[in-house]
């Protein structure tokens, strides 16, 4: 279910590798995974790591995407102390977690706080697929919650970015509850007329596609994401036959009727914005 | 005779054995009582024993044994006056998921469950109990009509999961059990569900976001099934067992994790031996949960289901 996903994903190279000449720096150029151009990492950050030549949107950090996204200085986070337990007693569960939050610098696989987006204040969850790719377990369901009752409390709309393979399998059933967890939150946020905005990158599939991913008052994506519930090859199995190329992409979702719009990331902070400033509501 | 689960296997080989005696005492003239007696109860010894020691992948086998009570034969024994409504108003009407309304204790309910099929062509009709997006937009649309006629929604939960197809996700799979979730949150009814077979991931949720959670004692309720836990995160599917005990998905363990509310004893041997009065400790739960939220104003309702799903998760801080 989950793993899928990323065993197919094409990997973004970091150059050097074995056409790279050994003069370049490590990390100092990227080659596209689509078309194959080496760009000038730096340049690909100004350009909101989307490839200047095919358009491909390369995966994005929490934090890059908070750079991208806020009015500067801004952004404030939020429940950065909560820690994962290893509830079922997994072997080694706690050391991957231990690993993947030195390796990005994050408590879990989400990065939530408040900041200001085109001068409006806005709650945002932004998932990290770079954590346990994305998957959800008890804190990520326990800091997006916070970060919508944040939301709820000041009255403010609440954006979530998901980046996520699903529910966390090493915290069992209570990752699937953190779906319910995460809904009943939002509900409250709904009931009292605030905006929700989620925003579907590559991967949203699983346990989080079904619950708060696919309840946005709009929904958007960015281009060729893979948004889904069931894995494809798990489909293919089931239904025996072969599953179209464009199959649970943004594109494909679109065209069916679940996204509101397809958004190219480098307009994504100028539509964000635009929508956040429609919602506004003059204080009494 | 019902189907033998692999952990009964010292049950029915005694069993037989006291059958075979009877039936040679029947036809010859030796008297055996006395051995026959002493078997049967070493039998109620043996049966009382292996029931009540059952590890998670028994509970599993019971879980989806074929002749497992399904929703609709709670709903015969449980309610009066039922009728089932169909369709989503969309798209059709998939019965993999049930529903209707009928009075339980004289008091007109709203009745919604997933429904396996008892023979390959009723499973086939009813896809196994996994439900297309129509079907969560079926039950949706009746826990709406309930809250507008202010009646008590009951929910059986009893499916694998929610089904992973192409057309399913074309119709948005998805958002049908999102959107449930989150609707679910906001009912100014009761809503009490009861875990009756397997409680499969999503698919399963779609009909748990309630005030009260209760499982039988032998159903599970699970983020995936044992047999997918065991290929994600050893790689062998053949780990199925050791998954199934790893991943805390029976009742009792549900029940120490917070998650569930009450644990439904089952009739010695599981539902299957006797539908009728597994029904009867069924009514009981069932009664005292609509009892004590029938006391609850809309808000409470609502709050007391928030409050519910906001306190699960293990985390330290
Ligand atoms: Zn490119």
């Amino acid at each position: 279910m989950i793993r899928e996903f990323f065993t197919k994903k094409k990997q973004a190279i970091t150059i050097p590798s074995a056409d790279a000449k050994n003069d370049v720096p490590e990390g100092i150029m990227t080659k596209c995974p689509d078309c194959k151009q080496i760009i000038l990492t730096k340049d690909l950050i100004k350009t909101a790591k989307v490839c200047p030549k095919c358009d491909h949107h390369f995966k994005m950090t929490a934090w890059e995407r908070v750079e991208c996204l806020f009015d500067e200085n801004t952004f404030k986070s939020m429940d950065d102390h909560l820690k994962s337990e290893n509830p079922l007693k997994f072997p080694s569960y706690t050391e991957k977690i231990a690993s993947d939050s030195e390796k990005t610098g994050l408590n879990e696989a989400v990065l939530t706080g408040i900041g200001k987006i085109g001068g409006n204040e806005v709650a945002v969850a932004i998932m990290d697929s770079h954590f346990r790719m994305g998957s959800m377990g008890s804190v990520v369901g326990e800091k997006i919650t916070r970060a919508i009752e944040a939301a709820t409390d000041k009255g403010i709309p609440v954006i979530i970015f998901s980046a996520s393979g699903g529910a966390r399998m090493q915290e069992g059933v209570l990752s699937l509850m953190q779906m319910a967890k995460t809904s009943v939150a939002l509900q409250r946020h709904a009931d009292k007329g605030l905006l929700y905005i989620s925003v579907m990158t590559y991967p949203t599939t699983g346990g989080v596609s079904a619950s708060f991913a696919s309840v946005g008052d709009i929904n958007l994506a960015e281009p060729k994401a893979l948004i889904g519930f069931a894995g494809r090859r798990v489909i293919e199995q089931t239904v025996r036959e072969k599953l179209p190329d464009n199959f649970q992409t943004a594109e494909f979702l679109l065209e069916h009727g679940q996204l509101d719009a397809v958004i190219d990331r480098r307009n994504l902070t100028e539509t964000l914005a635009k929508l956040v400033g429609l919602h506004v509501r003059e204080a009494n | 005779m019902s189907k033998t689960l692999a952990f009964e296997e010292p049950i029915v080989k005694l069993r037989e054995k006291i059958n075979e005696l009877e039936e040679f005492t029947s036809t010859n003239e030796v008297d055996l009582s006395e051995e026959i007696g002493k078997l049967k109860t070493r039998l109620s010894n043996l049966e009382t024993e292996i029931y009540s020691n059952m590890e998670p992948w028994d509970r599993v086998q019971v879980a989806r044994h074929p002749e497992r009570p399904t929703t609709k034969d709670y709903i015969a024994e449980l309610f009066e006056d039922f009728m089932e409504l169909h369709g989503d108003r969309s798209f059709g009407d998939d019965a993999a998921i049930i529903g209707g309304i009928g009075f339980f204790e004289s008091m007109p309910v709203t009745v919604i469950g997933h429904q396996r099929g008892k023979d390959t062509k009723e499973n086939v009709k009813r896809n196994f109990g996994m439900p297309h997006p129509e079907g969560y937009r079926k039950a949706l649309r009746l826990m709406k009509q309930a809250e507008k006629f202010g009646r008590p929604i009951i929910c059986f939960i009893d499916t694998k999961g929610a089904y992973p197809g192409k057309a399913a996700e074309e119709r948005g799979q998805s958002e049908a059990i999102a959107r449930n979730l989150i609707e679910m949150a906001g009912l100014k009814v009761p809503v009490v569900s009861i875990v009756i077979g397997e409680g499969g991931s999503g698919g399963a949720l779609a009909l748990g976001v309630a005030n009260h959670i209760h499982m039988l004692e032998h159903s599970t309720y699970s983020v995936i099934s044992p047999e997918g836990a065991a290929s994600i995160l050893w790689k062998d599917a053949s780990l199925s067992k050791q998954a199934a005990e790893a991943m805390k998905i029976t009742a009792p363990h549900l029940k120490e994790m917070g998650i569930i509310d009450e644990i439904i004893p089952e009739v010695l041997g599981g539902a299957h031996r006797d539908p009728k009065a597994q029904a009867v400790e069924m009514r009981k739960v069932l009664k005292t949960s609509l009892d004590s939220l029938s006391e609850m104003n809309a808000n409470e309702i609502i709050d007391d289901r928030y409050n519910k799903f906001r306190a699960i998760g293990v985390f330290s801080e």
